[in-house]
């Protein structure tokens, strides 16, 4: 079970604050299966569950008649996460959250999320949709990368 | 889906003979935990509650709006003159919270006793 190569899995979530823990655990499976170490598990886990809320909470606006779409995509040694919505997309990359703002009122105390997903992963890029919907985050985390 | 958050209150002395308020929280810190999290720090009292320490040791799940949570914490305890400390965290959290900066402004300790001994 050690060697899984350009395997997919694909998990469908309702669009219900709670449920990224979902993909969340089927990501971490998929990620031991690869061999990640376990603190890359980690990095994934967090960086798949903010990418679900996000679709969750901005892609499809909390609408439990939609869903979220999680593909996981293993091919030698990486691992491709594709979470999709039913929203138009990122207009554009917030800004890089700033702790000292925030604890002065200058900065919202949310909006962590996408910069967790960035600082985790190897790779994410926001894709917009065609017809402005079907929007997605493409994340890759890749098995030999040294950590510190 | 979320495991709800419970919160309790210990109060302690430090070593050094300082009273730290410890909340010790469980389950998962996420946005349904605002009345666990906030709700329970806006209960203390700000008067004699000077030194806060948070314990995360039961808590498995953060997310963003979790951390939120904290940051919104921080921005009270700021305005009310309180240190407010923390121990407990998993490495991947300690990492998490680092990387956003709250280290900045709550101490992070691996157990409780390390962060009395700092108190």
């Amino acid at each position: 079970m050690t060697n899984v190569k350009s395997t997919s899995v694909e998990v469908r979530l309702p669009s219900r604050l709670g449920y990224e823990k979902v993909a969340m655990s089927t990501a971490a499976a998929v990620a031991k299966l690869m061999g990640f170490k376990p603190e890359r598990v980690e990095d994934l886990k967090t960086a798949v569950a903010e990418a679900c809320i996000n679709a969750i909470e901005h892609g499809n606006l909390l609408n439990e008649g939609l869903s979220v779409g999680v593909v996981l995509s293993s091919v030698d040694d990486a691992l491709e996460v594709k979470v999709i919505d039913d929203g138009k997309g990122l207009r554009k990359l917030p800004v890089k959250p700033d702790i000292d703002r925030k604890i002065h009122g200058e900065e919202d105390p949310r909006g962590m999320g996408m910069f967790l997903i960035q600082a985790l992963v190897d790779e994410a890029e926001w894709v917009k949709g065609t017809n402005g919907k079907s929007s997605y985050v493409r994340l890759v985390i890749r098995l030999d990368k040294e950590t510190d | 889906m979320q495991t709800d958050t419970k919160a309790r209150i210990d109060q302690v002395t430090s070593p050094a003979g300082h009273p730290v308020t410890v909340l010790r929280f469980e389950g998962d810190i996420a946005s349904t935990s605002k009345d666990a999290v906030l709700g329970t720090y806006q209960g203390l009292p700000k008067e004699t509650a000077k030194l806060v320490l948070l314990d995360f040791t039961k808590v498995d799940y953060i997310n963003s709006s979790g951390i939120a949570l904290v940051i919104q914490m921080l921005i009270e305890a700021a305005n009310s003159g309180q240190k407010v400390f923390a121990f407990g965290l998993s490495p991947h959290f300690t990492k998490v919270f680092t990387m956003v900066g709250i280290t900045k402004y709550a101490g992070l300790f691996p157990s409780q006793p390390e962060a009395l001994a700092a108190l």
